[in-house]
């Protein structure tokens, strides 16, 4: 017998403590060890997505697809993860060295994969494209072929794309009679007429260092053309000694010995708000930033994100074999499917929900620019169309999409290559040295 | 006298009568085993091997070893370690030691201030970190200079961070030293004359030297295994000037995916903290424990 306590609960005795005690070790050790494994419960998939804002689109996606047909048919429900933004990759990572990896997890194509791709642990979802009209036909085809290693596909597109963009301050240009430049020679002197106004001509998020990164992306290309760093992509270090690579560290060089991006850019974060912050009070007249800058300074400081945010392509490099139509970033983010799902049905149908129209309206109704091939009809109904079409005609006219070298390669490359990118701008290493040291990875 | 286990009949007991158990450790003992024992035998087991994250270990033998003895990186990393260590010591020292003894004495509003002191080691670390990261941003912070992009700037931030967050901690011991200082050596002092200064570095110095040396080791033992500042103010930079041998870990383990070069790491700093704290005992004569009341 229990015996009741004044306010009506059980207390409880020694014994039974010690035994609810031993039974909650024993259940938790059994499920860590079993039933949660991928392949124990076939009717629950679950799906491990970036924790962002963006996210939204995912959750809607999920409850839509666990009330459809096709989710009955396959007999299996997603269970989505939020996983939080920061160290993604390292949280993954370790899931999926686990008894409870996801069956279907969000990634950055290329280099953030091919670890799991060389493990068996992902499916190849070549010929189920092939053989489905929608996946196949729902697509851009060079966005689909980036979320692809070694001709096979590994990815399903489901976020919007995400080019590098040069942003400007339209009132700073305006105040100062400048014009957006189209070659390296007029963004040089667009620099010298800004300093002399007191003005950085860029805002850096230097702390970050993938803002560095993308100067050289974009460098290396206009410079070499998109083949310099396909080379080193596919695992040939010494592709870091071409030419345009110590062209593109020079020109960086020159740059930050010109002050083209300040003083303090070293001690300038993206991701805590200061680098777009002197952007849109017009400290530094532009920024060289993911198409994601839009929707950042919509939330921070809107009035700026409506009236004077400004955009163009990456200049052309005089003398450069790189098309001005190149483009460097992420192509999109993509689905994959863990070799050891429980339920390939499932996930598969679940996927093919992000080649519908559906997905795409959330996409855009998000300010996100879907990579799908029904996608340019739907822009009209972007919280910026001009924006949005601007963003959509760079990237389906792209001769080339680069993806960005620290997602393209692999990790154990890409940490020392971004240090490497560190000391460049910090003055650490010559472009020489950064060279040399690069050659060396690998 | 019935003879216990464990207990020699001729040492003296601490406890007075009955000596506690064997059985009472066990709990600590499975904790540390659990925890601390099986995870550093697994790192050391790692450190022969090759490992991604996916699949099993692969032995690659002393690979891993012969990597770190000629990484330039190690040799870079283990000098930022030393420096920081010493230099953290040497600030928060200085100043534990001072607020300490102040803070032992009976002045007016001395309780109120001590407890607004202890205030920042109440919070995380991360916390803490975040703040001063926002606080030294160059456009929107309160020092407009490039400090976590220059060598010396990034550094001192981190002794200065560090030290904001355990300096209450160590006054908090310091405080506990002096007020165990026997009233009569300074009314004693007073009399033959000695003023304030003379006082403290004849009597209040020497008595907290057992004191100082539990705080140093506390301190040294501490830098060495100081990460979540260095990760998110400055993360090893600018370039490679602050990264400290934790954050190498780190970085080959959980940006790399290197497990096998991490515990490598992990274990050489197991190794260096052991040595280093028994050289500091060794040294101090902490071991010992003699009294600072000797002669009295």
């Amino acid at each position: 017998m229990e015996p009741n306590t004044s306010n009506g609960g059980r207390t409880f005795s020694r014994r039974w403590v010690l035994g609810a005690g031993a039974t909650t070790l024993l259940t938790t050790g059994l499920t860590a060890c079993g039933s949660s494994d991928s392949t124990g419960d076939s009717s629950t998939v679950t799906a491990f997505t970036y924790g962002d804002d963006a996210a939204k689109v995912q959750v809607k996606a999920v409850t839509r697809f666990n009330a459809s047909a096709a989710a009955k048919k396959a007999k299996g429900k997603i269970k989505l993860e939020k996983v939080p933004g920061t160290d993604y990759p390292a949280k993954l990572r370790t899931a999926m060295g686990s008894p409870n990896a996801p069956d279907v997890f969000f990634n950055w194509g290329g280099g953030s994969i091919k670890a799991y791709q060389e493990a068996n642990q992902l499916v190849d979802l070549t010929d189920t494209i092939k053989s489905d009209p929608v996946l196949k036909d729902g697509f851009l085809p060079s966005v689909l072929a980036a979320g692809a290693l070694k001709g096979k596909n590994y990815g399903i597109p489901m976020r919007g794309m995400q080019p590098v963009i040069l942003f400007y301050n339209k009132t700073v240009f305006a105040a100062h009679k400048l014009q957006p430049p189209t070659t390296w020679a007029e963004l040089l002197d667009i620099n010298k007429k800004l300093k002399a106004a007191d003005i950085t001509p860029f805002a850096l998020g230097g702390a970050d260092i993938w803002p560095e990164l993308m100067w050289l992306e974009y460098l290396v290309d206009r410079i070499g053309g998109p083949e310099v760093f396909d080379k080193i992509k596919n695992g040939d270090a010494s592709g870091w000694g071409d030419p345009a690579v110590l062209k593109a560290a020079e020109t960086v060089k020159q740059l930050i010995d010109d002050g083209a991006f300040g003083k303090g850019f070293s001690s300038v974060s993206y991701v805590n708000g200061g680098a777009p912050a002197v952007f849109a009070k017009g400290k530094a007249a532009m920024h060289l930033m993911g198409s994601w800058e839009y929707s950042t300074q919509l939330g921070k400081f809107p009035d700026f994100a409506k009236n004077n945010l400004g955009w163009f392509a990456f200049p052309k490099y005089e003398g450069g074999a790189g098309d001005i139509r190149n483009v460097v970033g992420n192509p999109t983010n993509y689905w994959s499917v863990n070799a050891r799902t429980g339920n390939k049905d499932a996930a598969i149908a679940f996927l093919r929900d992000c080649a519908s129209e559906a997905y795409a309206k959330e996409l855009v109704a998000n300010g996100d620019i879907p990579t799908t091939s029904n996608a340019e009809k739907l822009l009209d109904s972007s919280p910026n169309p001009e924006f949005a079409k601007f963003q959509y005609q760079m990237v389906q006219q792209a001769p080339a999409f680069t993806l960005s070298w620290d997602q393209a390669v692999d990790p154990d490359v890409s940490t020392p290559m971004l240090t490497e990118i560190n000391k460049l701008f910090v003055g650490k290493s010559s472009p020489a040295e950064f060279v040399s040291a690069l050659k060396g990875l690998k | 006298m019935p003879a216990r286990r464990g207990w020699s009949r001729s040492s003296p007991r601490p406890y007075g009568g009955a000596a506690p158990h064997a059985v009472w450790a066990v709990p600590g003992v499975l904790f540390f085993v659990f925890f601390a024992v099986a995870p550093m035998v697994l790192a050391v087991y790692l450190s022969f091997t090759t490992w991604n994250g996916l699949g099993d270990p692969k032995p690659v033998g002393l690979a891993n070893w012969d990597k770190l003895l000629r990484d330039d990186r190690l040799t870079q990393s283990l000098t930022v370690t030393v420096l920081l260590t010493v230099t953290s010591w040497a600030f928060q020292t200085v100043v534990s030691l001072l607020l300490g003894v102040w803070a032992a004495g009976r002045q007016r509003n001395r309780a109120i201030l001590s407890a607004i002191f202890f205030v920042p080691f109440l919070l995380s670390s991360t916390a803490i970190a975040l703040l001063f990261y926002a606080l030294l941003d160059p456009n929107f912070g309160v020092i407009h200079q490039d400090t976590l992009g220059s060598t010396s700037g990034a550094f001192l931030a981190i002794v200065f961070v560090g030290g904001w967050q355990f300096i209450p901690f160590h006054t908090l011991i310091y405080q506990g030293g002096a007020r165990q200082i026997p009233e009569v050596l300074y009314q004693a002092a007073a009399i033959d004359g000695a003023g304030r200064y003379r006082q403290f570095f004849s009597i209040t110095l020497p008595q907290l030297r057992n004191t100082a040396t539990t705080s140093s080791v506390l301190m040294i033992v501490g830098s060495l295994t100081y990460f979540e500042t260095v990760l998110i103010l400055t993360q090893g930079g600018p370039g490679t000037d602050t990264a400290i041998l934790p954050y190498l870990m780190y970085e080959a383990g959980f940006k790399s995916y290197d497990f096998g070069y991490a515990s490598a790491i992990a274990t050489f700093l197991v190794v260096i903290a052991t040595a280093l704290s028994l050289v500091l005992v060794r040294l101090t004569g902490f071991g010992a424990m003699r009294s600072t009341r000797e002669g009295m």
